[in-house]
């Protein structure tokens, strides 16, 4: 007990002494864009070796190069809220000026991160937003305005199949909400005389399983014999067509393509369907672009930070080498348009 | 008390020094005090936790517990409620539930490994089927965390937590109960025979373990504001490293309050000074890991050079 108390006390001592003499460095909150110092950026993504949140970090990177900035990724150790609440509050006392952030919750970092920004901290979510939360950040930059997929994809069916043609849908699970607004988005966007020789045949599920939805895709060429395309709006599902059509040899020019071929087009991360495009068995798909993400991110949180630009519905700003990007409702920023990924670039991309 | 809870009080000392000479910002004292609220919830856990290790148990469900408390008392309670209420509630549904594990242990027979383990998957379950994806308000004493002892920098809950520590070690150390633990945790077959109440104190360890887990949902929820079911991941583990670190022995029969506490503590600030110098979270878990197999390992040495009575809790 009494060597205990002796060790508590020395500790005490080297507590007292360093907390003493310190307060030269101690971290006051800096003015926003304050004069000549570099802007710190620190992201804290959801979860630690997530290939996405890399690109995300890459995107950072490259605009903080062009901003002489500093960014480092500071993932939770555990993919929760409570973990990046931790997270956050190091980040703050290490020295911070723009957080970037993917959120784990909607609701559970208020209180952290306006203790960030009364320390002169600006905080923009990325790809997941504080929803219902939005005053407790600065701005949010999200993958893509949802209400875009639909009319997209459609777009992409157009110019693979000459708008013409029997196509089926390879979707998710039934219930999945994002797919089942693109899809009523493209069924939308058919209604429009241009595509009127367009002809959704069917719409399957896969339920975003390999198994699952390689069998629904190989019922689905059997069934429709004249199936010119397919639509996948989700990587597994996409995966798995390209895999039935690369054994079938059904692929457009493949040895059993009996004319034209089946085209396939969809949403999918460029990891999944890299081989298939090599291979020529998909010619082009989809996706929003993290790196994008986080290059928007970096660009707008330091024009924020410096009060060059106010998160106001309508307001704009310009991102060099991107265009100029509107602010929607609640400070939030859209990506911009679907990324195409094909064989003249999917091997720029690894997520 | 052991001197093997010493161990830990001389590692914390090392790595406050260490996280000095990492980062110039990490020996900030409001900052330390603020970030050590972030492991009330973990000492709560451990406090507990120490009570049913030294008895020769392991208390898996302790975090499930946690967040199924929360969200029940989320659930029920209004904003006008009084704060007493809340927290006797918390204190009750969590000693109930830590009822149950004791139950499962004493009266169904299965090893608490296996008992907890099982209600660590339900309780969580409860509270995801129950809430679904979605959060629910905490209702009273929001932002506990920011309320500070006088005009001082000493944020509450650390305090309350050392207090609830204090009064823990007091029982188990010296009283009657705290013998019979240690008694039992050495041998219960032996403790049977000469007349101890075995059921009675497992009952009572588990019970103890899950009030302390109804407790920590109060610090919890008071700090986020909003409670989900996904909340504290991985936080019986953080509260079973510190009971083991501190020196209580994994098998049962000797333990220490003050080492649990020191052993968190050591923990606290070894994350804290990681995370303040910028070390990724990768290389922290990695480190944190070392320094644990460290504190066992010291700790085993200097109780193979004295060999003292092992029953001593």
């Amino acid at each position: 007990m009494l060597r205990t108390l002796i060790v508590a006390g020395a500790i005490v001592g080297i507590l007292a002494a360093g907390c003493g003499p310190a307060p030269a460095d101690k971290p006051t909150s800096e003015t926003p864009g304050g004069a000549g110092s570099k802007l710190r950026i620190v992201f804290v993504p959801k979860s630690a070796g997530n290939p996405y949140f890399a690109e995300v970090s890459k995107g950072l990177e490259k605009a903080a190069k062009e901003l002489g900035a500093t960014v480092e990724t500071q993932a939770p150790t555990t993919a929760d809220a409570t973990s990046q609440v931790t997270t956050i509050k190091d980040a703050v006392q290490r020295g911070c000026d723009l957080l970037v952030i993917s959120a784990n919750a909607p609701d559970t970092l208020n209180d952290v991160l306006d203790e960030a920004r009364k320390k002169g901290v600006t905080v923009v979510t990325v790809d997941s937003d504080i929803t219902g939360n939005e005053t407790h950040r600065d701005a949010s930059v999200l993958p893509v305005d949802q209400e875009k997929v639909g009319p997209a994809l459609v777009e992409s069916l157009a110019s693979l199949t000459g708008s013409e043609g029997e196509f089926a849908i390879l979707s998710a699970a039934t219930d999945a909400p994002n797919q089942n607004k693109w899809i009523a988005g493209m069924k939308e966007t058919l209604k429009n005389p241009k595509y009127s020789k367009l002809k959704l045949v069917d719409t399957v599920y896969g339920d975003d399983e390999m198994q699952k939805s390689t069998t629904e895709m190989e019922a689905l060429l059997t069934k429709y014999p004249n199936l010119r395309a397919v639509v996948s709006p989700t990587s597994v599902g996409m995966g798995a067509a390209a895999q039935v059509l690369e054994t079938s040899g059904r692929y457009p020019g493949g040895p059993k393509a009996n004319g034209t071929g089946i085209v396939l087009t969809g949403l999918a991360t460029p990891n999944q369907l890299k081989k298939a495009v090599e291979k020529g068995v998909v010619t082009k798909f989809h996706l929003w672009s993290p790196a994008e993400m986080g290059e928007i991110a970096a660009h707008l949180g330091s024009m924020l930070h410096s009060k060059k630009v106010t998160a106001d519905v309508g307001k704009t700003f310009d991102v060099p080498g991107m265009g100029t990007k509107t602010f929607v409702d609640k400070g939030v920023v859209y990506v911009g348009p679907l990324t195409t990924f094909d064989k003249s670039n999917i091997a720029n991309f690894d997520f | 008390m052991s001197r093997r809870d010493l161990v830990p009080v001389g590692l914390l000392a090392i790595v406050l020094f260490v996280g000095s000479r990492l980062s110039a910002r990490f020996l900030d004292a409001p900052y330390l005090l603020d970030t050590l609220n972030l492991y009330v919830e973990a000492g709560l856990l451990a406090t507990g936790m120490t009570f049913v290790i030294v008895c020769g148990e392991i208390d898996l469900s302790v975090a499930s517990t946690t967040v199924l408390v929360a969200c029940v008392v989320s659930k029920f309670l209004g904003p006008e409620t009084n704060p007493v209420v809340l927290v006797a509630m918390s204190v009750a549904i969590g000693s109930l539930l830590g009822l149950v594990n004791g139950a499962l242990v004493t009266i169904g027979r299965v090893p608490s490994f296996l008992a907890t383990l099982a209600t660590m998957a339900t309780y969580r379950g409860v509270a995801q089927a129950w809430l679904g994806p979605f959060s629910a308000k905490w209702p009273v004493m929001k932002g506990l965390d920011r309320a500070h002892l006088g005009n001082s920098p000493v944020p509450w809950p650390p305090v309350i937590w050392l207090l609830v520590a204090g009064a823990a070690g007091l029982v188990l150390h010296r009283t009657v109960f705290g013998r019979q633990v240690a008694a039992v945790g050495t041998n219960a077959i032996a403790s049977r025979f000469s007349g101890l109440p075995v059921e009675r104190t497992q009952l009572a360890v588990f019970a103890l373990s899950g009030a302390m887990a109804g407790l920590a949902a109060v610090f919890l929820g008071s700090r986020l504001g909003v409670v989900r079911h996904d909340l504290g991941r991985g936080l019986e583990l953080d509260a079973i490293t510190a009971v083991v670190v501190g020196g209580t022995s994994i098998l049962g029969g000797q333990g220490s309050m003050a080492g649990t506490v020191a052993a968190l503590l050591l923990v606290a600030a070894a994350k804290t000074a990681m995370g303040v110098a910028g070390v990724k979270p990768e290389v922290q878990v990695t480190v944190v890991g070392v320094l644990l197999v460290l504190a066992v390992l010291a700790g085993n040495m200097a109780g193979l050079a004295r060999r003292k009575a092992p029953t001593q809790a």
